[in-house]
């Protein structure tokens, strides 16, 4: 009896996901909760871009046209928390969800049920926080660093900012945890570490990014609640609190944060790039190094964001010296994806053309990360629309289009068939396009002496600003020939279990679409064959 | 809209002539340091340019002979310890080359000693007070009523009719040519930033503490900026004007002030 129930339990083989909402509410499967974090991003994104329309469309003309300053204020606040955290981050944890599993040989995620839980949080926290909107007060205003005072003031939203705050961090770190244990304990025999993919690599070391300053951002929002709720003076300065420490704690998450958003994005471009170039990714074990001395060097930066907060000169000069040496390791990586192209044999497909627009633009945004750099000149920069330019370099054509490469190149994996390709590339050239109309002019609004985060500005910034809203509704109206090429994923050729002509890796080695159990058994021996032979 | 535009359109090109010199890069500004701060800008743009022209030229060269189209077989070669050294050291020689100047600006932007003038600047939502130390002088800065007017939603009037629309202030800041000028920055609500480009100051004033810069202007003439610190609803609309005059007209607009100030005190007695 005992042994028939064992058996029954024990066939796997053949049982596919359960049907209905139920699938999607109660499943464990990393498949499938990969596909919940990367809908859930996909209309995070959308929420995200909606808002930044609304300050676009704001900073079309000088005057004020649509909204009050006060909403305004919320638009870029919110933009940009549900950019960060709800679009971008998620994203990334989606890719992990269903491609780390499928590039070490394990049959799922270490830990399934938190698994589950991880993902499910955030749409609660992204419901708690956009529901702050039609709160008495209005939404957060105070921009997403919440330095206070200022976020003290933030009306009935407040505590539900916390809390949402709260509820993403602890998604984050649950996420983190399961794809460390994942990654150390569940590799295919034989897949040493410094075989691993990049991609697994790079989020590896995000992942334990994302453990050391989550929490961090949590006492810091904490210490905000006490300091509003329950009579403690942390940042009040009345009380005897300095709101100078705010910053540092927040930069102290931050500027680590800056990297969980970009160097799952240096995983992707490294796993595309070899592939389209028909050549071995350069430098691999020096990739991971960079890697992880970028990871390092993010810790010891932070207070590059403070410096025109006044910290005694020593402070100031580590800091500019610290932030330099991260264009060190930064650099290596650039080199590197170049000497993979160099002497390839490249074709161009949508993946392809998306991580070349990313070495391309990521490094403008490195470029205006040195200038940012030279603490003399930041003081100028600092707070303009030089510093916006900057991150939504890195951000846009960096984490964004890394995250569209690598939708386009393992589509077919997830789908079973090949996407259509005019449209992806339509895709792929009006969004650089439209990203360098949007981002390039703030440069020089930034410059010419445009603070950031103001809803209305003098008339000699307008040709800029009128050149950045068009170029933000193009990039914007773009975005739906990306969800035109979803809607019609399934109507392409069928793909092969390879989907590219020399893809590298152990999730090119089951079949497309990839069945809902793959590597219920570690594939001790293709792990060389295949992947890297 | 559309009307909007085309109205603006010979004001802009009046205002490319006019302020030729704002449209695509940091002023110069009227200071020693200011200067030095955008050599250091121009200096660490032109680095990045030319390490722009070998990576983007590398990148491009590779990428219109080494495709697949072009018959190419596709080399195998995966490392280079060779190389890879050489493209860390010489980074770390041009960062070398960037961080000595760098620190060197730095350290005379922070050596606020011996100042001629004293200011105590105290921000608030959403104004500045500026209180001179020795001469008795303090008032409040706000923005210009016909930008107050202007600027609200639907207030009909358009934005290019109002001079240095949202860069105009009731009352500016008056300081002496050639003297060196110290500021004490604090707050009195939450965190603001006093900003003018061309004095390459923007210094955080923030409650609780006092923060130091200072400058020492070259040329005389009107110079505006923004508070650069988000502040609140109203952070667009606290402009900063200073007014860099000889020393002589800032002797006779001191005492003028203090008079002023005085009837003021008598008055309200």
């Amino acid at each position: 009896m005992t042994t028939a129930v064992a058996d029954a339990h024990d066939s796997h083989d053949d049982h596919g996901p359960a049907k209905g909402l139920g699938r999607w509410l109660f499943t464990t499967n990393h498949k499938d909760i990969g596909t919940l974090y990367l809908v859930f991003s996909l209309i995070m994104f959308f929420v995200g871009g909606a808002m930044a329309l609304v300050i676009r469309s704001e900073l079309m003309h000088p005057g004020l046209q649509f909204v009050h300053p006060e909403f305004f204020n919320q638009m870029t606040t919110m933009h940009a928390l549900v950019m960060v955290f709800g679009a971008v981050m998620p994203a990334f944890v989606g890719l992990a969800n269903w491609m780390i599993p499928m590039m070490i040989g394990a049959p799922d995620m270490a830990l399934p049920r938190m698994n589950n839980w991880s993902f499910w949080i955030l749409p609660v926290a992204f419901g708690i926080l956009i529901s702050t909107l039609f709160m008495p007060g209005g939404a957060p205003a105070s921009g997403w660093t919440m330095y206070p005072p200022l976020v003290l003031q933030t009306g009935d939203a407040f505590p539900f900012l916390i809390f949402s705050v709260h509820l993403m961090g602890l998604s984050s770190i649950m996420g983190a945890i399961n794809i460390i244990v994942t990654i150390l304990n569940m590799r295919a025999p034989d897949m040493w570490l410094l075989k691993m993919p990049m991609f697994v690599w790079t989020w590896l070391i995000t992942a334990y990014l994302l453990i050391a300053v989550m929490p961090v951002l949590a006492g810091a929002v904490t210490m905000l609640l006490t300091d509003q709720f329950f009579g403690t003076s942390f940042f009040l300065a009345a009380g005897g609190g300095d709101p100078v420490m705010f910053q540092h704690i927040f930069w102290f998450f931050g500027h680590p944060e800056v990297y969980i958003m970009i160097l799952p994005a240096f995983g992707v471009v490294s796993e595309i790039i070899p592939t389209f170039s028909r050549k071995p990714l350069f430098g691999h074990d020096s990739m991971v190094y960079a890697a992880s001395c970028i990871a390092f060097l993010s810790f010891i930066v932070w207070a590059h964001h403070m410096f025109t907060v006044g910290m005694p000169l020593s402070g100031q000069l580590f800091f500019m010296f610290s932030t330099m040496l991260i264009a060190v390791p930064t650099g290596v990586k650039i080199f590197n994806w170049v000497a993979t192209m160099w002497r390839g044999a490249m074709t161009f497909e949508t993946p392809m053309l998306f991580s070349l627009a990313f070495v391309f633009l990521f490094t403008i945004g490195g470029f205006s990360g040195l200038m940012l750099a030279v603490a003399p000149a930041d003081i100028q920069y600092h707070d303009t629309y030089f510093v916006v330019a900057h991150f939504h370099y890195v951000l846009v054509p960096g984490s964004i289009f890394a995250i569209m490469a690598a939708a386009y190149y393992w589509l077919p994996k997830w789908t079973g068939y090949m996407y259509n390709e005019t449209a992806g590339k339509l895709h792929f050239w009006l969004s650089t396009i439209f990203v360098n109309l949007t981002f390039f002019p703030m440069h020089f609004l930034g410059l010419a002496g445009m603070p950031r985060r103001i809803p209305d500005y003098s008339t000699q910034f307008a040709d800029f600003n009128t050149m950045a809203s068009v170029g933000a509704i193009g990039f914007g109206l773009s975005q739906l020939v990306f969800v035109y090429v979803l809607l019609t994923s399934k109507k392409g050729v069928t793909a092969t279990a390879r989907v590219w002509e020399a893809p590298k890796g152990l999730e090119w080695t089951v079949p497309s679409p990839a069945p809902y159990h793959t590597f219920d058994t570690p594939p001790i021996a293709r792990v060389k064959q295949e992947a890297f032979e | 809209m559309i009307r909007k535009s085309f109205l603006g359109l010979p004001g802009l090109i009046g205002a490319g002539t006019a302020k030729a010199d704002w449209a695509l890069n940091m002023p110069k500004g009227i200071t020693a340091l200011s200067a030095e701060t955008y050599d250091l800008h121009m200096m660490v743009f032109w680095w990045c340019v030319a390490i722009g022209i070998i990576v983007f030229g590398v990148m491009i060269i590779s990428l219109f002979k080494h495709r697949k189209s072009a018959g190419v077989q596709s080399a195998t070669f995966s490392h280079s310890t060779t190389a890879e050294v050489i493209w860390t050291a010489i980074p770390c020689v041009i960062l070398l080359l960037m961080a000595v100047p760098a620190a060197e600006t730095m350290i005379k932007l922070e050596d606020s000693r011996d100042p001629d003038v004293s200011i105590v600047v105290t921000a608030y939502q959403w104004k500045w007070h500026y209180k001179y130390q020795d001469e008795g002088v303090d008032f409040y800065s706000s923005l210009a009523l016909p930008s107050v007017d202007a600027r609200r939603k639907e207030s009909g009037i358009d934005p290019y009719s109002v001079d240095n629309y949202l860069l105009d202030v009731d009352r500016p800041l008056v300081v002496p040519k050639g003297k060196k000028v110290r500021l004490l920055l604090t707050s009195n609500d939450v965190i603001h930033a006093w900003w003018v480009p061309e004095l390459a100051i923007k210094r955080d004033a923030i409650p609780g503490i006092i923060n130091e810069a200072w400058f020492r202007a070259e040329e005389t003439g009107t110079f505006r900026g923004q508070c650069a610190e988000l502040c609140g609803k109203d952070h667009g609309y606290m402009p900063i004007v200073v007014e860099v005059v000889a020393p002589d007209a800032y002797q006779a607009w001191v005492d003028t002030r203090k008079d002023g100030g005085a009837q003021v005190a008598q008055l309200e007695n």
